[in-house]
C-alpha cells in the first residue's frame, strides 16, 4: 500500500501548498534569499540604468563566468566565497576594460561593452566544458550558473546573498542624495567638491557584487533584465526617484517570489528565465496601464481630445451659419453644416447626438438648434479664434490666409487666463484679419434676446 | 599680469592652453577679473567659450597654465565657486522635483552621508523665490519651460551662496520673464560683491547686461570694461576668423610633442 501511494505523482496544487507551508526549511531559505536579490538587483540597478549604463550589468555578469570556474579549477571546491571572490575578480577586471579601452583607443564606449562581453563568456564556457571533461567532484551543477537554479543553492549560498543584498540596500539608502546627484549632473558633482570617482568606484562595487551573487539564482545570461527591467516598469508609475526605487524593489521581490515558486513545482525548471517572464509581464502591464504615462491613458485622452474638438468644431460651425444669416434662422440640417464644414455625414450624426444629450443643441424637425448654453459656448470659442487670428496677424506677421487654420486648432486650448492676455496685448479686439467682428461674451446671446 | 590691486582678484587665469585631442581650443590665455562685476566671455560659435569655463572649474584638463580663485587653487576655494553648467547637458527627464534639484547646492557643504537639514531647506527656498520660482517646487523638472529650468539651474547655484559664479549661456533660448529676472538676479549679486562670470552669445545685449567683457578666439582678443573694449576693431578681430597658421603649427606642435621635446629655459 504504501509503496503505492509513493508512486502517485504529486500534484502541482500540493506541491504549491508545501511550497508555502514551508515544510522544507530550505524553502523558505531560497524565498528570502531570492527577494534580497530582486529587492537589492533592482535597486542598483536603476542608477545604472539613470547613468545611461544600462548594459554595463549584463557585460559584469557575463564577465564573471570565466572567475567563477577558474576559482573552481584552482581551489577545486564550490565553496560560496570562493565562487564570489572569483566571480568578483574577473567581473572588475571586465569592468575595468571596458572603461579603459574608450578612454585610451579609439574605441567608442559600446565596442568596448560588447568585445568584454563575448570575450569574457567565451572564455567561461571554454574553462566550463573543459572542466565537464575533468574527473572532479562537485562539477556537476556548475552549468546551472548560465541560467540560475534556485533549487540548487545551499544555504550558504543564501547567507553570503543575504548579507551582500543588505549590504547594497543600506549603502544605496545612506548615500542617497549623492549617487541621486552624481547621476543626475555628473560635472556638477565634481564642481562642487564631490570626490565623484570614489562614489562611481563604490557604485562599479555594489553592480559587480549583487550581478555575482545573483548568478546562481538567475543566471549570468539573464541577469542584466534582473537590474533594469524593474525600473523600467517602475518609471511609468511615479516621477519621484524615492517611489521609484520602493517600486522596483518590489517589483524585484514580486518576481522573486514567481520565479522561485515555480522552479520548486518544476525542478527542471530554470529560475533565472521565469524571473525575467515575470518582470516583463510587469513592465508589460505597467506600460499598458500605469495611472499618469501609461500608453492606455495616453489613449483615452486623445480619444477624448478628439471627441471635444469634434463638438466644438460643430458648435462653432452652427454659430457662424446663425451669423451669416443675421440670425433670421436659428435651425440649420445637415447639409447646411456640411456645406459650410466638411466631416464625413456619420461621425457627424454622432457628434450632433453627443451635442443634444449634452443639451448644448436641440433637434426638432426644422433642424438642429443652438441652445443658451451651446450658444455660449460657440462664442467663447469664435472669440478665441478670432483673437489669435489677430494676435497672429499683428504680432507673429502672418497674412490672414495663413492665420485661419492655426487658430482653427489654438481655438481648443485657449484658456480663460490666456484669452485675457491675448485680448489686453491686441489693438484691434473688435474684429478679425477677414473682418467678421469678435464677439464679446454675450454680443450674440443679447442679439438673440 | 601680477596682482597690482590690493585685494586678490576672484578669478585669475594665467597662461593657460586647452587642447581637444591633438587640435588647440584655446591658447595662452591670461586675464584677471574684477571683483562685484558682470563679466561676459564673448566669442564666434567654436571659439572656445565653453571650454574656457569648463577648464577653469577643472572639467577638462589643462595642457598648460593656472588658474586661480582668490589667489587660491580651485580645491581651496570649492564653496566660495558656484558654477552653473549649459541647460543641455542633463537629461530634464530625470525622475527629480524643482526643489531637490535646489537643494543639490547644498551638498558641497554637507558630509558624506549628511542630508539636507531645516537650515539648508531654507536657503533653497530663498533661492527659488529670488527667481520667482517657489510656486514650482514640488514640479518635476520635466514639466518646466526652457527659461523655467534655467532658473532652477540659477537657483541651484544660489543655494551654493558662493562668491564667485560662472555660468555657461543663461541666456540661451529663455523667455522675456527669464531673461529679467537673470538681470535682476545679477544686480542682486553685484550689490552684494559678488561677481559673475557668463558665457554669452548675443552681441546687442552685451554692452547692457554686462560691465566687462572676455573676447575670446581660440585665444585672447581683448579683456577689460564695456566702454574700452566693446569696439570695431576687437569685434572684427574675434569675428573676423582664426589666424590659420597659427591654428596649423600650435596642431603640429602638440602632434610632435614639442614641448617636450624642447628644452625650456
Amino acid at each position: 500500500m504504501d509503496a503505492f501511494t509513493l508512486l502517485q505523482p504529486v500534484s502541482t496544487w500540493d506541491n504549491l501548498l508545501s511550497f508555502w507551508r514551508f515544510e522544507d526549511m530550505n524553502v523558505l531559505w531560497v524565498l528570502v534569499g531570492s527577494i534580497l536579490l530582486g529587492m537589492s538587483a533592482s535597486v542598483i540597478g536603476a542608477f545604472a540604468f539613470l547613468r545611461k549604463r544600462s548594459l554595463i550589468g549584463d557585460a559584469l555578469a557575463h564577465a564573471a563566468l570565466p572567475g567563477v570556474m577558474m576559482a573552481f579549477l584552482l581551489f577545486q571546491t564550490r565553496d560560496p566565497l570562493v565562487m564570489f571572490l572569483g566571480a568578483a575578480a574577473s567581473s572588475f577586471i571586465g569592468f575595468f576594460l571596458i572603461d579603459w579601452l574608450p578612454k585610451n583607443t579609439k574605441i567608442k564606449p559600446d565596442a568596448a561593452l560588447a568585445i568584454t562581453l563575448s570575450f569574457f563568456f567565451a572564455l567561461g564556457l571554454m574553462l566550463l566544458s573543459y572542466i565537464q571533461g575533468l574527473n572532479v567532484e562537485n562539477k556537476s551543477g556548475l552549468d546551472k550558473i548560465l541560467f540560475g537554479q534556485a533549487a540548487a543553492m545551499t544555504q550558504d549560498d543564501i547567507r553570503l546573498l543575504g548579507y551582500v543584498a543588505i549590504t547594497i540596500l543600506i549603502t544605496v539608502t545612506l548615500f542617497f542624495h549623492k549617487l541621486r546627484l552624481i547621476a543626475f549632473n555628473r560635472t556638477y558633482a565634481i564642481t562642487i567638491g564631490m570626490a565623484v570617482n570614489r562614489y562611481e568606484l563604490l557604485l562599479a562595487l555594489l553592480i559587480v557584487m549583487s550581478v555575482v551573487v545573483g548568478l546562481q539564482l538567475v543566471g549570468v545570461v539573464l541577469m542584466a533584465a534582473v537590474l533594469l527591467t524593474p525600473i523600467a516598469a517602475a518609471r511609468f508609475w511615479s516621477g519621484e526617484l524615492r517611489s521609484i526605487l520602493i517600486l522596483s524593489a518590489f517589483l524585484g521581490a514580486l518576481s522573486a517570489i514567481i520565479s522561485t515558486q515555480i522552479s520548486y513545482i518544476a525542478p527542471a525548471m530554470p529560475t533565472g528565465p521565469w524571473m525575467v517572464v515575470s518582470l516583463s509581464i510587469l513592465f508589460i502591464l505597467s506600460l499598458l496601464f500605469a495611472p499618469q504615462k501609461g500608453l492606455l491613458k495616453r489613449f483615452l485622452e486623445h480619444k477624448l481630445l478628439r471627441q471635444k474638438v469634434a463638438e466644438e468644431n460643430i458648435l462653432r460651425t452652427l454659430y457662424k451659419l446663425v451669423e451669416r444669416n443675421k440670425i433670421a434662422q436659428l435651425d440649420f440640417n445637415h447639409s447646411d453644416i456640411q456645406a459650410l464644414r466638411s466631416v464625413p455625414t456619420e461621425s457627424l450624426q454622432k457628434t450632433l447626438k453627443t451635442l443634444c444629450r449634452k443639451k448644448l443643441i436641440e433637434s426638432s424637425s426644422k433642424g438642429f438648434r443652438l441652445t443658451q448654453s451651446g450658444l455660449e459656448l460657440a462664442t467663447q470659442l469664435t472669440r478665441r479664434h478670432r483673437l489669435w487670428e489677430n494676435y497672429l496677424n499683428e504680432h507673429a506677421e502672418l497674412t490672414p490666409e495663413q492665420v485661419h487654420n492655426q487658430a482653427e486648432r489654438i481655438e481648443h486650448i485657449l484658456t480663460e487666463s490666456q484669452e485675457k492676455q491675448l485680448q489686453d496685448e491686441l489693438k484691434n479686439a473688435d474684429s478679425d484679419p477677414h473682418g467678421n467682428p469678435i464677439p464679446s461674451q454675450t454680443s450674440l446671446t443679447e442679439g438673440k434676446n | 599680469m601680477a596682482n597690482t590691486s590690493n585685494r586678490t582678484s576672484p578669478l585669475s587665469v594665467d597662461h593657460l592652453s586647452m587642447r581637444y585631442h591633438h587640435k588647440p581650443v584655446l591658447t595662452d590665455v591670461s586675464f584677471n577679473i574684477p571683483e562685484g562685476k558682470s563679466i561676459a566671455i564673448v566669442g564666434p560659435n567654436g571659439a572656445g567659450k565653453s571650454t574656457l569655463l569648463k577648464g577653469i572649474m577643472g572639467l577638462e584638463p589643462l595642457i598648460e597654465g593656472q588658474v586661480n580663485f582668490f589667489g587660491q587653487s580651485l580645491d581651496k576655494k570649492r564653496l566660495s565657486t558656484a558654477y552653473v553648467p549649459q541647460r543641455e547637458e542633463i537629461d530634464w527627464d530625470f525622475p527629480i522635483n524643482v526643489m531637490d534639484v535646489v537643494l543639490m547646492g547644498r551638498h558641497g557643504h554637507l558630509k558624506l552621508w549628511q542630508r539636507p537639514s531645516n537650515i539648508d531647506r531654507q536657503i533653497a527656498e530663498k533661492a527659488l523665490k529670488d527667481l520667482q520660482m517657489w510656486d514650482f517646487k514640488d514640479r518635476q523638472i520635466s514639466q518646466l519651460s526652457g527659461g523655467q529650468q534655467q532658473r532652477v539651474f540659477l537657483a541651484r547655484s544660489l543655494a551654493q551662496q558662493a562668491n564667485l559664479y560662472l555660468m555657461d549661456e543663461p541666456f540661451a533660448g529663455v523667455d522675456v520673464a527669464t531673461e529679467k529676472a537673470i538681470i535682476e538676479l545679477f544686480k542682486n549679486l553685484k550689490q552684494q560683491g559678488k561677481t559673475i562670470i557668463c558665457v554669452h552669445h548675443d552681441l546687442n545685449t552685451v554692452g547692457e547686461y554686462f560691465d566687462w567683457i572676455i573676447f575670446i578666439n581660440a585665444r585672447l582678443v581683448a579683456a577689460g570694461p564695456v566702454e574700452e573694449v566693446l569696439t570695431k576693431e576687437n569685434l572684427n578681430k574675434t569675428y573676423g576668423g582664426r589666424l590659420s597658421l597659427l591654428n596649423d603649427l600650435t596642431e603640429e606642435m602638440y602632434r610632435t610633442q614639442l614641448n617636450k621635446a624642447h628644452d625650456t629655459d
